[in-house]
């Protein structure tokens, strides 16, 4: 669906009571924060791109829920969306991200010599390891709002850039509209090809727009870096390998990144940051780091077992089915990743998922040998 | 309430003026895949004309072709790729719009004015389709309320005051239209069921085609079924359009269909009128909807219709195109047929009347069934082909 009609300039001839969304039976982030007074406050405002409370919110009101997870409920339509509506995504930043207070400052660091152990992770459990992130191009107007001619250009700037890498990062560009039945093959094949989104909660946001002009993928000859340009973030990216060198995945991740964005800032187009939010991006759950560092890993036992999920808690873990969000496990198979986006760096996080799986499959070999792993139930994060 | 108050506006156009810094080329829609009205029509030189442009309530040429960007083609109809976001969409972007409603409406013209007649006496027949064939018969069609947006771009107030003197228009309806108003966002679940057996409950919208255009926002609110207690007329609130109103019964008198429908429509309209409120209408396009498809009469005039011979034999579609009628299946458009059973209407919207359409399907049926007959015996029927009408 598309955000435009959301401009509509009547809107402000009728009273308050008579726009406000009914949000009874609603259950996600925006629908617990954003009272009819907030609204009356908002709902005059726009951004400098145009961008209003309505559209913010359109997702949310169209989608009251989702039977797993607790959805967000809203998006950015810009960077300046996290200013002009503070009132309504501060709250909702703070209940989805622990606690993050509006004074709170974020910390970035994508220096991967920190990483203490991780190329070690038994690859008898762990079937792969993979980083993603996201990077917004400051100047443009995100996925739910922007126009063709701007996603355009961020296809443009992104695939100069990327066809400046070389060494282990050459690569090559597979636009979605031009890609030929065999490219297209080999791209699902490798598990790469993303499709026009499905799930309502982002059809309702307005990304799927125009799809699929300006929309594509990008990687490395190797196949273990990975770009998607302009599908929910202008930019996904993604290093990924088979087993359990999480080390090397996030070695990869943040060199990559690092040269991607030199050749955004000498077009004066570097990435949206700020101190206090880290890394800008269309949804607010994926603010600071952006980063889900994550394992496909086998745990039949330890996830029947009735602690599981207080472990991940405590690790400040989650988990996932092998398809990703919105999905089940199959065959005791679990994505395993940082829960935390922001308030802890890239490297933190990282480390929480090198460190926890590495319980977590201790935990396995001693459930299969059939002892307790009481004593081993690590304390809260 | 009046909802065109010169009340200044805070949001300009800032969301299409920032567009304005790319060239006309860089927004061009990529429209190399496309088939439909829209991509027929808009050339580049097109859109750099109304790319600036805007209604008096905001809605763009981009909003207007939203829907025809995100969906290239349909398997089975040329769809539209366009609609209108307010009565003034079809003045201020004109250009696009007409090339498009003469190709949809057979070469309707800028300068055409359109017959409106609602009175089912001038109907001649139509009360004796034969039963054993025509299993159900209806008549359906569209109305703006004038002084709101359409359901592509209206805000939830808008939504919500049409319900309103929607709700209200049709509560003092008496006799045998007198009914009942059924919110979905309200519906027990006993209600919901009933609705769904009598074959009136829309649900939210999952066709692509409508769901680009934005006409689904903010479901349910504001959203509802009213229906009367025969269950013979049946109103449906800020689906597609503002209001859809439906008269239908099993069998073939399509007579007393038409009748209901007419005297029914009449009376909302008066209903609406005396609050001050008319239906978007001009002597140029007739009632003015959403879907440039539905303009002039936005009637869709149909038979439920058993014609396994007929349907079968090669010159079915030329049939049909000659009696100016189209086939659906019979769940509607984009389905296929069950059983031989063919949904038949009419193929026209705007360029004719209501009694002129509905009268071309109760002929037109009246022969395809004559024919039906003529195979079942084993019959030619080269005879009975028609002139194209």
């Amino acid at each position: 669906m598309p955000f435009g009609n959301t401009h509509n300039n009547f809107k402000l001839n009728f009273k308050v009571e008579e726009e406000y969304p009914d949000l009874t039976k609603h259950n996600n982030h925006m629908a617990k924060v954003l009272t009819k007074e907030m609204y009356a406050k908002l709902r005059d405002k726009q951004t400098p791109t145009g961008f209003t409370v309505d559209d913010v919110i359109q997702t949310g009101v169209d989608n009251p829920g989702h039977p797993f997870i607790m959805t967000v409920g809203c998006v950015a339509g810009d960077e300046e969306s996290y200013e002009v509506f503070k009132d309504l995504f501060d709250p909702i930043i703070s209940d989805r991200h622990g606690g993050y207070k509006p004074t709170d400052k974020h910390k970035t660091d994508l220096n991967f010599e920190n990483l203490k152990g991780g190329d070690d992770l038994d690859p008898n459990y762990v079937l792969s390891s993979r980083v993603r992130t996201g990077r917004s191009i400051k100047g443009y107007a995100l996925p739910p709002h922007n126009s063709r001619g701007e996603r355009r250009a961020v296809e443009k700037l992104s695939v100069e850039a990327l066809n400046s890498l070389d060494g282990e990062f050459k690569g090559k560009y597979y636009p979605l509209k031009a890609m030929t039945d065999a490219e297209q093959e080999q791209l699902i094949a490798d598990h790469f090809l993303f499709d026009k989104p499905v799930s309502p909660l982002l059809l309702a946001a307005g990304m799927a727009r125009d799809w699929p002009d300006a929309r594509g993928i990008w990687h490395n000859e190797n196949k273990t870096f990975l770009v998607w340009v302009n599908e929910e973030d202008h930019l996904r990216v993604i290093s990924m390998q088979k087993g359990g060198n999480m080390k090397e995945v996030f070695k990869r991740f943040c060199v990559g990144l690092n040269k991607i964005e030199e050749v955004f800032k000498k077009h004066n187009h570097g990435f949206m940051w700020n101190e206090h939010l880290g890394y800008v991006l269309t949804c607010p759950s994926n603010l600071g780091t952006g980063l889900r560092g994550g394992v496909h890993v086998k745990l039949p036992k330890l996830s029947t077992h009735a602690k599981f999920e207080e472990i991940l808690t405590r690790l400040r873990l989650q988990k996932r089915g092998t398809g990703g969000v919105d999905t089940a496990s199959v065959g005791g198979v679990f994505d395993i990743s940082n829960a935390d986006r922001i308030g802890s760096s890239e490297v933190d996080q990282v480390q929480c998922v090198v460190d926890g799986v590495k319980l977590m499959v201790e935990m396995e070999k001693k459930l299969e040998k059939g002892e307790a792993i009481d004593s081993m139930i690590p304390a809260q994060k | 309430m009046n909802t065109r108050l010169d009340a200044t506006m805070p949001f300009g156009n800032t969301h299409n003026k920032l567009k304005m810094n790319y060239t006309a080329e860089q927004e061009y829609p990529d429209l190399s895949q496309h088939n439909n009205h829209m991509a027929k029509v808009l050339t580049p030189e097109m859109y750099a004309n109304l790319r600036d442009k805007e209604t008096p309530s905001g809605f763009t040429v981009d909003d207007v072709i939203q829907t025809g960007v995100d969906n290239p083609g349909h398997p089975f109809i040329m769809t539209v790729g366009c609609v209108a976001g307010d009565e003034e969409t079809y003045e201020v972007f004109k250009e696009l719009l007409d090339p498009v409603i003469e190709d949809r409406h057979g070469g309707y013209k800028p300068s055409d004015k359109h017959k409106t007649d609602l009175n089912a006496e001038n109907l001649q027949g139509g009360d004796d389709l034969d039963p054993n064939y025509v299993l159900s018969s209806r008549v359906r069609t569209g109305r703006s309320i004038r002084g709101f947006c359409l359901p592509p771009h209206c805000s939830r107030g808008e939504r919500r005051a049409i319900e309103n003197l929607s709700i209200e228009g049709l509560s003092s309806l008496d006799g045998d239209l007198k009914g009942k108003y059924y919110a979905l966002k309200n519906m027990t679940e006993e209600e919901q069921q009933q609705l769904i057996d009598d074959h009136f409950l829309f649900d939210k919208p999952v066709s692509p085609l409508l769901l680009a255009s934005g006409m689904a926002r903010d479901w349910p609110d504001g959203r509802g079924i009213w229906h009367n207690d025969n269950k013979t007329f049946l109103v449906w609130v800020n689906e597609e359009d503002h209001l859809r109103v439906i008269s239908m019964q099993k069998g073939g008198n399509m007579r007393e269909v038409f009748n209901r429908f007419c005297t029914g429509l009449t009376k909302i309209e008066g209903l609406f009128k005396e609050k001050g409120h008319e239906f978007m209408w001009n002597e140029h396009l007739g009632y003015v909807l959403t879907c440039p498809s539905n303009l002039g009469t936005g009637l869709r005039a149909g038979v439920h219709v058993k014609l396994p011979n007929v349907s079968k034999n090669e010159k079915f579609g030329e049939i049909l195109k000659k009696l100016r009628l189209q086939k659906r299946g019979t769940g509607g458009v984009d389905t296929a047929a069950v059983g031989g059973v063919f949904d038949i209407s009419n193929a026209d919207r705007l360029g004719f009347s209501e009694v002129e359409l509905v009268q071309m399907v109760v002929d037109g049926v009246n022969l395809l069934i004559e024919m039906e007959k003529r195979l079942e015996g084993g019959q030619s029927i080269d005879d009975l082909m028609p002139e194209q009408k």
